[in-house]
């Protein structure tokens, strides 16, 4: 009868890129039980959004993720459109959807980097990262910044593409076809890959819909589910693709999943562009958004990320809601990791290729008997972990000057 | 006894080993960056890491016995530093060869594992516990086939010297295409005794942090990382005095072909280790058992037979 | 066909290929030329209006009147530690006053640097370029790219 120990992976692991703890106990390698604990990284994100306009929120909505940057602020956007009743033009739809489809494209690319990294395969990290450099430069010249391209704006598109973009982008696919034709090949073919990747993480169709799991996780699953296909939005609907789902249901699934994702995704690029109509890619926009609620949905390359945005006809929106992909895909990572070896958790983990911050809210709880909240508020958070640390590690923080917060 | 004294301080004792050791780490590390399509380090850059180690806090854990948690990174150097005294570099003949020491060279190299292991175990950390149960599990699975991969050369040659198995490959160099699958053996068992990919589950950065080393700092770590170096250079130097048998009378240029042919052992090493994802212990153990072994042991069956036949 | 280190080939070759990636601080820093940098002002045009200051998320750009009523001095500070680079301050501007430039290596040891007055700095290039030749001009010109 050997020993159990719990190893935290986390809040500071070299395999988490942002902090979160997962709790995993072991009997030799094999892990028992899993703890996912996430909430180190709350940001307020929705809340500062209600203090600012529609435009200024936008970018807050933007820096959600640091990755699909993009597919925030295109979801947040068609909640204040339809709100506004205001219409896109078809130009400035295709535009989003080409980025829509250059951010997949890096997100998938990085992740796959990632990956390759968690397994010690630092060779395949190297390539992928390189060639994820081509689209973010791509990105850098279409938008304007590397990750948050900051292209959208209430209305349409800031920026247009311009021919000689237009000739860099097919260049660069042409590049990337080759790469990831490659890929699916090593993929498939590396034998010492398919053992770390294979069996690992399991989780099946019904699993799949009964923990809610979304984007490449639930595809590689069998569940045929992309909100590309099934409630278009931009000009998905336009765009002709293939939803790529595969039977494995496990880490390999995941990964073929993706570099499958990724072909169809430069197909569609080179579909975009070649038919990119001509005309304007802005329409006015009215600061006042009349009142209403509307929820939208757009196919992140982490999977569905839904939003909602409740407006009360003044300049601010009153509630915005972002459920971004990772929140649905935590439900079903403990049942992932359990039963599976120490070494393949970092590995379950990143396959969900999961943004912890992007997932992180804030609940206050309503005792419905007493009518009391629990909130605390700055005094108190600090009188608190003021009296923890006394009591826990006999350190006196009491006499540690805050700094003011000043703006200017 | 002075010359003694040279031989074992300077050259080819202590000082050349650690030289030797901070450029093998950089030609490793350029050709891994090159594979990678990467700028690679500088040629200063292990000499860099070093002196950084060295200047910053040793920090030791409450937990941890103080004596023994610093002497282990000394008995690791002082084990590889022996080793190398008894491998051919300049010639045929070692710097004291004697009958049996072959094996003398095997049971030094373990020594630095076994003080990874009591490293980790020590350092009474959890990720350095773990990782150095794997470092312990790692050893049973590929000691074995890495043994027998060196001594089935030793077997034909007839002798359990370094020196004896160079001089007799030296002269019937032919032999030495018998051993081909010995020497794919050793080169993939040298892998997991100096805990290079594909075989680096005791100190698996993205799973145990530094494994068996999370919790050494400063001068400490610096001594170990600089053994870790100095065994790839006593390894490699193991295998082209056993495999690759060309040797010369003359001492500057037997120095010039060692150099050569430790170069060639470090690029094969370091293409492995480009080329490879960690594989899982488990999968370690079963791969080590039920491919390499067998291979290493038809070797030995092949190489008696042979024996038997001349 | 399915084998172990099956990368062996790819990797390879790439020993004889040139580097992708550079060392960093030497050599040539290549931006992209519709990057968003830090931001310039036309400050003749500037009618102080404020948009930008409306607009701006990180709340990072400011606009003041640092005359009186009637002989009015604008002033356009920008923090650097606090502006995100989004430009929206230049979309929002009805005049066009604004620009960004590929300039990205801001980064200093005093904190108080990084809090930029875009007027002063307008007008010291402004005294810089009367002094010197038109040829500088065209460089300064040049570092501006227009939207």
């Amino acid at each position: 009868m050997s020993k159990k120990v719990i190893v935290p992976i986390g809040p500071q692991h070299p395999a988490l890129k942002e902090p979160a703890c997962f709790s995993l106990t072991l009997e030799g390698e094999k892990v028992l039980s899993a703890v996912v604990g996430v909430g180190y990284n709350h940001r307020g994100l929705e809340k500062s959004c209600e203090s600012r306009s529609y435009i200024q929120s936008l970018y807050i909505i933007e820096r959600v993720c640091g990755i699909c940057s993009h597919s925030h602020s295109t979801c947040f956007l068609q909640c204040a459109e339809e709100l506004a009743g205001v219409e896109i033009t078809r130009r400035a739809a295709y535009i989003r959807v080409l980025m829509g489809e250059l951010e997949r494209l890096h997100s998938h690319l990085l992740w796959l980097g990632v990956a390759a990294h968690l397994i010690g395969f630092d060779t395949l990290f190297c390539y992928a990262w390189r060639d994820r450099e081509l689209v973010l430069d791509l990105l850098a010249d279409l938008g304007g910044n590397r990750v948050n391209y900051g292209i959208n704006t209430p209305g349409g598109v800031r920026r247009d593409v311009t021919p000689e973009q237009i000739q860099d982008i097919l260049s660069t696919m042409d590049i990337l076809d080759k790469q990831l034709a490659y890929y699916v090949e090593l993929a498939l073919g590396d034998t010492v890959l398919a053992a770390r990747l294979a069996n690992v993480g399991k989780l099946s169709k019904e699993e799949c819909i009964h923990f809610g799991a979304v984007g490449p996780t639930a595809r590689a699953a069998e569940v045929n589910y992309d909100i590309r296909k099934v409630g278009p939005t931009a000009a998905y609907a336009e765009i002709p693709f293939n939803v790529i789902t595969d039977t494995h249901a496990d880490v390999f699934g995941r990964t073929v999943v993706r570099v499958l994702e990724m072909v169809e995704s430069v197909k569609m690029v080179r579909y975009a562009v070649a038919n990119m109509p001509d005309g304007d890619i802005l329409v006015k926009f009215p600061r006042k958004v009349p009142a209403g609620e509307v929820v939208s949905r757009y196919e992140a390359p982490r999977g569905e990320d839904v939003h909602y945005v409740k407006a009360n006809g003044s300049e601010h929106p009153e509630r915005v809601r972002v459920r971004a992909p990772s929140e649905a895909n935590w439900h079903g990572m403990a049942h992932m990791i359990e039963g599976d070896y120490l070494a393949d958790a970092p590995l379950i983990i990143a396959a969900i290729d999961p943004c912890y911050s992007c997932t992180d809210r804030a609940f206050v709880l309503n005792n419905n008997n007493t009518g009391e909240q629990q909130v605390f508020d700055w005094k108190q958070l600090r009188q608190y972990s003021i009296d923890f640390y006394k009591k826990e590690h006999g350190f006196d923080a009491s006499k540690i000057k805050i700094a003011e917060k000043k703006h200017f | 006894m002075a010359l003694s004294l040279f031989n074992i301080l300077i050259f080819p004792g202590f000082l050349f080993l650690g030289v030797y050791s901070l450029a093998f780490e950089y030609i490793d590390r350029i050709i891994y960056a090159r594979m990678q399509n990467r700028q690679g380090p500088p040629w200063f850059q292990p000499l860099a890491d070093f002196l950084k180690l060295v200047g910053k806090e040793t920090i030791i854990p409450e937990d941890a016995d103080k004596n023994i948690f610093k002497a282990l990174p000394i008995f690791a150097m002082a084990a590889v530093t022996a080793a190398f005294l008894y491998v051919p570099i300049t010639g045929v003949n070692s710097l004291f060869p004697f009958e049996g020491d072959l094996i003398v060279v095997l049971y030094l190299l373990t020594i630095p594992t076994l003080t990874f292991f009591l490293a980790g175990w020590m350092s009474s950390s959890l990720y350095s516990t773990i990782g150095a149960v794997r470092a312990m599990t790692q050893l049973f699975s590929y000691e074995v086939p890495l043994f027998m991969a060196l001594l089935a050369p030793a077997i034909l040659a007839g002798t359990w010297s370094l020196s004896g198995i160079a001089a007799y490959y030296h002269a019937n160099p032919l032999w030495i295409l018998v051993n081909i699958p010995a020497f794919l053996v050793a080169i993939v068992a040298i892998q997991g005794k100096l805990e290079r990919l594909p075989f680096d589950m005791p100190e698996a950065e993205t799973e145990l942090c530094a494994g068996t080393f999370t919790e050494y700092s400063g001068r400490l770590l610096a001594i170990f990382r600089m053994a870790i170096d100095a065994e790839l250079v006593v390894v490699a130097a193991i295998v082209a005095a056993v495999f690759f048998p060309i040797f010369v009378a003359n001492a500057w240029l037997g120095f010039l072909i060692f150099v050569i042919k430790t170069l060639v052992v470090a690029f094969i090493l370091a293409i492995f280790r480009s080329v490879m994802a960690r594989i899982r212990i488990e999968q370690m153990v079963i791969f080590c058992w039920k491919y390499l072994t067998p291979v290493a042991l038809l070797q030995i069956v092949i190489n008696i037979v042979i024996k038997g036949v001349l | 066909m399915a084998y172990p280190g099956k990368i062996t080939k790819f990797a390879m070759g790439h020993l004889s290929k040139a580097p992708a990636t550079r060392a960093f601080p030497l050599g040539e820093l290549i931006i992209t030329p519709h990057f968003r940098g830090k931001l310039v002002l036309k400050a003749d045009d500037c009618i102080g209006c404020g948009l930008c200051e409306r607009d701006c998320p990180a709340y990072a750009i400011k606009v003041e009147n640092r005359g009186t009523k009637e002989n009015k001095d604008f002033h356009v500070t920008l923090n650097l530690a606090h502006c995100i680079f989004c430009c929206q301050c230049m979309d929002s501007c009805r005049k066009g006053c604004l620009s960004y430039t590929p300039n990205v290596q801001l980064a200093g040891f005093n904190k108080d640097d990084l809090i930029v007055d875009l007027t002063e700095e307008w007008k010291a290039a402004q005294a810089v370029s009367a002094e010197e030749a038109p040829a500088e001009e065209a460089a300064v010109d040049e570092a501006k790219p227009e939207e």
